[in-house]
């Protein structure tokens, strides 16, 4: 493959990929000259696939086929859209009709109705895309997608991923172009340094140092590895990235080894991704196909590989060490860090390890340069960043702000409130790692420093919003098990303080809890965090301490009340009986596996606290709603 | 009895040959055992230590390292699963969501604890953290098929198809 080959078949595809891009009017005109009147995007992401876009698919080119329209009407699985909850997810170009929850026999009618007769089915569209009098309105103009800016996603949604073409035909491998022809490394480098990008998986340290610290490093063989071992349980943006736009990491990681000196690439990605792992060794074989991986790329005598390496279920190997370790094929333990990665990292080699989405951002700082990316975001925190939006939130999904929107912004517009209109309460970030923003902060922008000053993290990117229906503590202990489980053993402040950690828990959550505790997790949080070998060790009090910060009164409650004031923690909740509302049906009373209910017949009854098990059998058996926790 | 018939380990022959391909394969490969133990577990199900001790010879390792390894990880299993493999996310987004009434559902039903296999071997259960659907939050997997949008009176339902399936 030479340059003028790459561009001749950007070229070559490039109408087709712009339909999706432009207004309808437009569009329609392109759409001409493409040889597909329509095209048909329906997500392949995980989300969807989970909701059965697979069989809406299938039907989709059924119903084309009994129409006869198969070779004017294209159909593309793409990635994700963001919209998760809403999936399977389904969009016409040139119109840019936006059909939601789609179904195979919503889909029939759409092929005759949409794709045959011209008439946008109406009642099928996600609702927030049609105007009063029935007009769409466009994607980009809706509250989830208006104060979104997509730079790691640019093509997620866009593109046929398992389709090298398509890639090329939005710019891609022109960044590796320019960087092999035009750029030595060090200007790479000083471009990616300029830029202030940094890492995404969490840490925040400045990508260009990083790479330039591996360049100094003098060896004959380097690696570039790549972080897809998403374990923060609620994130899922690296699989994303992974699923919709896999050629634009080979990219990246080919932009690295160059930029180092390395010639091999490894990705490291969790085995619990299987679309994401087979599109990016789609990905890979078709790069190689093209010459854009192997010997002397675009003829530039530079030479670079890459091969994928599965996880296997340890969270611990997220931290960089550890995943080097993992791929060396042991345990995935972390090694003491110096000496760090760039000088000694993966089989003793000087290694270059970056997360997915902070890859998704090097070609286009490439091609658009480090002054366009300092255009977005703070000062501090150019640029922008991708979260998996979860929780108790109407917009379930993926989104890309530019750093520095508020949170409210992401709760209220983006995320379209709190649903069955409950109050927010906080939103955790950072996952085990990180910790709560209460309400109190949602106008904090959200960068690396403001979550920090917060006492949470920015983390890989998942955010969970919690509704005053979730108890804090619990919560805590939620975090806390997690880290027992995935604490790796090798260091004792990790191994034994998170156990200890989750004990008081346990004993608050039960109603056992005695205030000196409270001074007993901050002593024994500070020896974790300056003692433990790996972030694991050192983060894992993070839950704890920033709920015990924002929320004391909650622990205080449990403790002094034994009350659980978001009536979560089962030991210290009570059933009651409303005397009005009973009947003295007795029901309850005979269901009652403790005998702890007592009352006369067509009388209310009374429940025994002290010999009630909190089974909840009177409260399932109760016809009349008379019993109640408290 | 039953415990030890379940456990013994009825390799066949097919099923040796076809690993020792895949360990004549990765011999030479830098970091080979990973990708062999999932290999091996994607052969027999799980990783009996009779399994292991192939590998070990196979990649001229100790047994102690392979075991090592083969415990450290959370997608190995020491233990045979069940034909139906049941898997609750119980990773943020699906516990704030009520994933832990999910399992307890689960648990009560087949009456056995996650990690455990029903004596008939028709389902085991795990929890997991996270397959990324959190958009449907609380899911299940059942073998590859995702459940979404669970409520625990929804568990039977769904069970009940997999054990006619089983066509006991």
């Amino acid at each position: 493959m030479k340059l003028e080959d790459l561009n001749k078949i950007k070229k070559e595809h490039e109408q087709i990929v712009k339909v999706r891009k432009l207004i309808a009017s437009e569009g329609e005109k392109l759409a001409k000259k493409t040889g597909y009147r329509k095209q048909v995007l329906v997500c392949g992401g995980t989300g969807c696939t989970s909701s059965g876009s697979k069989k809406v698919i299938a039907a989709l080119e059924k119903a084309l086929k009994k129409n006869g329209l198969e070779k004017e009407i294209l159909v593309v699985r793409t990635g994700c859209f963001g919209l998760c909850s809403l999936g399977p997810i389904m969009i016409v170009y040139p119109e840019g009709a936006f059909y939601s929850q789609a179904t195979p026999e919503g889909v029939e009618r759409i092929v005759k109705e949409h794709l045959k007769e011209g008439n946008v089915v109406k009642e099928l569209l996600y609702q927030e895309t049609v105007h009063e009098d029935g007009s769409i309105i466009s994607l980009s103009e809706t509250a989830f997608y208006k104060k979104q800016l997509r730079v790691a996603l640019r093509n997620c949604g866009v593109i046929d991923p398992e389709n090298i073409d398509e890639y090329i035909a939005v710019d891609g491998y022109q960044a590796l172009a320019k960087v092999l022809t035009k750029m030595t490394p060090d200007d790479v480098i000083n471009e990616i340094t300029k830029s202030g990008l940094r890492g995404r998986g969490g840490g925040g340290f400045p990508t260009g140092r990083k790479w330039s610290f591996a360049k100094a490093s003098v060896n004959d063989v380097k690696y570039v590895c790549c972080n897809a071992d998403e374990g923060d349980p609620g994130a899922f943006m690296d699989r994303s990235i992974l699923e919709g736009d896999p050629q634009c990491i080979i990219e990246a990681m080919t932009i690295a080894g160059y930029a180092i000196g390395a010639h091999h690439g490894f990705v490291y990605i969790r085995a619990e991704y299987p679309i994401a792992v087979d599109r990016l060794q789609k990905a890979i074989d078709q790069a190689k196909e093209y010459g854009f991986l192997g010997k002397n790329i675009l003829d530039s005598g530079f030479d670079f590989d890459m091969e994928i390496r599965l996880g296997a279920g340890a969270f611990v190997c997220g931290e960089e060490t550890a995943l080097m370790t993992s791929i060396e094929g042991n345990r995935g333990e972390p090694r003491p860090r110096p000496p760090f990665p760039a000088v000694k990292g993966l089989f003793g080699k000087p290694t270059v390890l970056n997360n997915v989405e902070t890859y998704a951002n090097i070609a286009q700082i490439i091609l658009n340069g480090s002054d366009w990316f300092t255009s977005m975001g703070t000062p501090t925190s150019p640029g922008t960043k991708v979260f998996a939006l979860g929780g108790k939130i109407t917009n379930v999904g993926l989104v890309e702000i530019p750093m520095g929107t508020t949170l409210r912004e992401i709760v209220e517009e983006i995320g379209g409130g709190i649903p069955n209109g409950k109050k927010f309460k906080a939103a955790q970030t950072g996952g085990p790692s990180g910790g709560c923003i209460p309400a109190l902060h949602i106008d904090t922008p959200i960068d690396y420093d403001s979550l920090l000053a917060l006492g949470s993290m920015m983390g890989s990117g998942g955010m969970i919003i919690l509704d005053e229906d979730t108890c804090m503590v619990d919560i805590a202990k939620f975090y806390l098990e997690f880290t027992v489980d995935e604490s790796c053993g090798k260091c004792t402040p990790c191994r034994v303080g998170t156990r200890r950690l989750l004990q008081f828990l346990d004993k608050i959550t039960e109603g056992k809890g005695e205030m000196e505790d409270l001074e007993k997790i901050e002593e024994l949080a500070k020896h974790m965090q300056t003692s433990s070998l790996c972030a694991l060790g050192q983060t894992a009090p993070n839950p704890v301490l920033s709920t015990i910060g924002y929320f004391k009164d909650e622990y205080i409650a449990h403790i002094k009340d034994k009350t659980c004031p978001a009536g979560v923690c089962k030991a210290l909740m009570k059933y009651e009986i409303v005397p009005a509302k009973c009947k003295g049906c007795t029901l309850c009373a005979r269901n009652c596996p403790a005998n702890a209910i007592s009352g006369t017949v067509k009388q209310p009854h009374i429940i025994n606290q002290d010999k009630c098990i909190k089974c909840g059998v009177c409260m399932k058996n109760c016809k009349f709603n008379a019993i109640i926790t408290r | 009895m039953t415990e030890t018939s379940l456990n013994a380990f009825k390799g066949t022959l097919a099923q040796e040959r076809k690993l020792k391909e895949v360990l004549e394969k990765h011999k030479d490969m830098p970091g080979a055992l990973l990708p062999c133990l999932q290999e091996a577990q994607g052969i027999y199900g799980y990783l009996p230590i009779e399994v292991q001790q192939m590998v070990a010879d196979g990649l001229g390792i100790s047994l102690s390292e392979v075991y090592g390894v083969a415990t450290f990880y959370s997608q190995f299993s020491l233990t045979p699963k069940g034909e139906h493999r049941i898997s609750v996310c119980l990773g943020t987004a699906c516990y704030v969501k009520g994933a832990d009434k999910i399992l307890a559902a689960i648990e009560e039903k087949l009456g056995i604890k996650s990690g455990e296999c029903t004596p008939d071997g028709l389902f085991s259960i795990d929890s997991c953290r996270c397959v990324g659907a959190c958009g449907l939050a609380p899911v299940m997997m059942i073998d590859d098929e995702v459940y979404g949008k669970l409520t625990p009176d929804m568990v039977d339902g769904i069970l009940d198809k997999y054990i006619k399936k089983g066509g006991k």
